[in-house]
């Protein structure tokens, strides 16, 4: 029941957090912003005290089945919005993350969460690492969404000269970039870290290094060249501003599709 | 006499307009002698900037005279006035003293309290007077118009707050590149708009400078000042992807900058974001400039909207200086409506003395025992009877200027007394200020 309560706390604070955020993208009020994120800041932490509460009930992380990860991808989310909001201070940023972090909870929510006991293919240290680097580089790559759209809609104000109040309270393309760039730098390590760690997992497991049977490794190794192409890119031809926020996208919706829509091949 | 405007601003006309009917300084001589060759213009002045083109000029037919300038504007330009004339906007008498009175102190400008625009009309004014186009009217209304415009900046806090099109330039480029520290700035031509907005960013962090003018000397000069680097106009294209801001104000007749130069150059930048201004009329940069990735253009016209959020505060300061210039107006024009009807009083009077001189003559040499003291009485009496008559004509043709009748009064008095005055010599002796 406890486990309930925080996970409702943090349900009913994201959305006040995502309303006064989605107010804050029509109304010029600082107050809203304020609001706003000490809003997410309490969800954030009734989150964590409902992650904790479940990790000590079962034992282990509570990312071992989609209700639980959905969770737990929400709360890397706000973690990581938190960080990147507090250094930039970018208060706007929390418009376009803040219902990212309340979709996947309330997805969440809807999901039903049966706590079972790990079966014996998934005690290894490997699949632990596996999935926490992988969900730290989601989050990453969440901001990066976030601030690629961020871009290419204060560019288009910039291209089209609409100077309304969104524009006022976007920040700078090259603001932007830089957080998209940061957390590029950070995400894409994580995720080649969680491809092998996942990798050698698998073998541990006895279905070999790479399975190419198994969807979820080819969709991980599809966004991995996603990346890997917009780093490449970025560091050698100069991607940067509207391409790699466009790339950035991309990127993120076949990590979606990797991360929700594929199922692993080894079942448990 | 009358005093008349007709021009076009950033108010009516889009500037693909007034590029179309701007007047290069260098030339302007031939428009100058060309407009008071007209009949009905006397005196005229033409002030053209980026942001308006205006001419001032005074008319003995104010509605004569304002639709012959509309023409001599469309003729001189060669566009059809039916296209013009939608832009277009006249003043006379009182208004048009308001309108430059306004103009000269900033309370009509793009961004209201900016100081250029004073500068500019000085420049224009001093084209007038060099070319002898200007005459004791126009030359006493913009002196007048000048010392408005520096009783409204020191009376009003309405140019301290520094806000300009460079200022908005300046948080423009923030709102693209971010922090200014470490970029470097390009000015192409030497407009004293652009090297306001280089000091600007100079302010604001921007680390180097590089100018580029067609006169090498000029670049050397300018780049001197602000201790950047000359560029030959040559080689503008092989030092421009080194400047993260472009701010352009050549004379150059056609564009200089097209979409294909700034492709090539950002690409040689790896698509660092560029940020050009385009302050010339007509436009140095080719529109198209802005659809190229990476590349963000704007024209002065771009600059008006981001401006927008500092007129609340200077709104406040503007009616102030409105109330100045008010004040102003009154005293004008009453020495202008003074201007047309002192011949006509010192006339009216010459006139009077005339004849009661011409009497007195008659009456004394047929009246031969007469002692002076007698003589003396009888002057004083025929001295005080004109004075008499003449004192509520005087009075009221004085004060006539306030409800503009002037005209009126003097051409009854020059027809009723069949008066000769020579107007514009009389003038330049009779002027009074308060």
């Amino acid at each position: 029941m406890m486990i309930r309560i925080f996970f409702y706390c943090t349900l009913a604070l994201y959305g006040g957090a995502t309303v006064a955020y989605l107010a804050y993208l029509f109304k010029t009020t600082p107050v809203l912003a304020t609001w706003a994120h000490r809003l997410i800041a309490a969800g954030f932490v009734a989150h964590l005290l409902s992650t904790i509460h479940l990790s000590v009930l079962t034992g282990q992380l509570p990312i071992t089945n989609m209700h639980q990860s959905l969770s737990f991808f929400s709360l890397t989310i706000v973690g990581a919005f938190i960080y990147f909001e507090r250094t930039y201070k970018v208060a706007i940023l929390g418009s376009f993350v803040s219902p990212l972090a309340l979709l996947a909870i309330i997805a969440s929510s809807a999901l039903p969460d049966e706590i079972k006991h790990l079966s014996p293919i998934l005690r290894s240290n490997w699949f632990w690492i596996h999935a926490l680097m992988a969900f730290v580089s989601y989050a990453a790559f969440t901001i990066t969404f976030a601030t690629s759209a961020m871009y290419l809609i204060q560019e288009h104000f910039l291209k089209k000269k609409h100077f309304g109040a969104l524009f006022r309270k976007l920040p700078s393309l090259d603001t932007m970039d830089d957080i998209s760039y940061r957390c590029l730098t950070i995400g894409f390590p994580l995720l080649t870290m969680a491809i092998i760690s996942g990798a050698i997992w698998s073998e541990q497991t006895g279905g070999g290094y790479w399975n190419w049977s198994d969807r979820k490794q080819i969709w991980s190794l599809i966004t991995w060249f996603i990346y890997a192409a917009l780093l490449h890119g970025r560091l050698t031809t100069g991607w940067r501003g509207r391409r790699a926020a466009l790339l950035s996208i991309l990127g993120f919706i076949v990590l979606l599709i990797t991360f929700i829509g594929m199922k692993h091949s080894i079942s448990w | 006499m009358n005093i008349i405007v007709v021009g076009l601003s950033h108010k009516t006309a889009p500037v693909e307009v007034r590029e179309k009917v701007a007047f290069s300084p260098n030339l302007i001589e031939k428009p100058l002698r060309d407009l008071i060759a007209l009949d009905e213009i006397v005196e005229g002045v033409v002030v053209s900037t980026c942001n308006r083109v205006e001419i001032y000029a005074t008319t003995r037919d104010i509605a004569g005279g304002i639709s012959r300038i509309k023409r001599f504007l469309a003729d001189h330009h060669r566009i059809s006035l039916e296209s013009l004339e939608q832009h277009l906007y006249s003043y006379h008498s009182e208004s048009a003293i308001r309108h430059v009175f306004r103009v000269a102190s900033s309370l009509d400008s793009l961004v209201v309290g900016e100081p250029q625009i004073l500068g500019q009309i000085k420049t224009a004014y001093g084209y007038a007077a060099e070319y002898k186009s200007s005459g004791i009217i126009l030359n006493r209304f913009l002196h007048k118009a000048f010392s408005v415009a520096k009783r409204v900046r020191t009376e009003t806090k309405i140019a301290s707050s520094a806000v300009s099109v460079a200022f908005a330039a300046v948080e423009l480029a923030k709102k693209i590149l971010g922090d200014l520290s470490g970029k470097t700035v390009m000015l192409i031509g030497a407009g004293e708009m652009c090297e306001l907005a280089a000091k600007h960013f100079l302010n604001s962090g921007a680390s180097g400078v590089m100018v580029a003018n067609r006169t090498f000397s000029r670049a050397e000069r300018l780049a001197d000042e602000f201790a950047g680097e000359a560029v030959r106009f040559e080689d503008l294209f092989d030092h421009l992807h080194r400047a993260d801001i472009v701010l352009s104000s050549t004379g150059a007749p056609h564009t200089i900058i097209g979409p294909k130069d700034v492709e090539a150059v950002v690409r040689r930048r790896k698509y660092k974001p560029m940020f050009f201004i385009d302050i010339a009329v007509p436009r140095d940069i080719d529109a198209k400039v802005n659809d190229v990735e990476s590349a963000y253009l704007f024209t002065v016209d771009d600059l008006q909207e981001i401006i927008q959020a500092n007129l609340a505060q200077r709104n406040l300061e503007a009616s102030k200086a409105e109330e100045i210039i008010e004040q102003e107006i009154g005293q004008f024009f009453r020495w202008l409506s003074s201007l047309e009807s002192t011949p006509t009083i010192v006339a009216l009077r010459s006139k009077f003395d005339e004849i009661r001189r011409a009497e007195l003559d008659k009456t004394l040499s047929g009246w031969k025992d007469l002692p002076p003291e007698a003589e003396k009485r009888l002057e004083a009496l025929t001295v005080a009877i004109i004075n008499k008559l003449l004192h509520t004509p005087t009075a009221v043709l004085k004060q006539s200027g306030q409800g503009g009748r002037t005209d009126l009064y003097t051409d009854a008095l020059r027809q009723l007394f069949d008066l000769q005055t020579s107007h514009q010599d009389d003038g330049e002796l009779e002027l009074e200020e308060e």
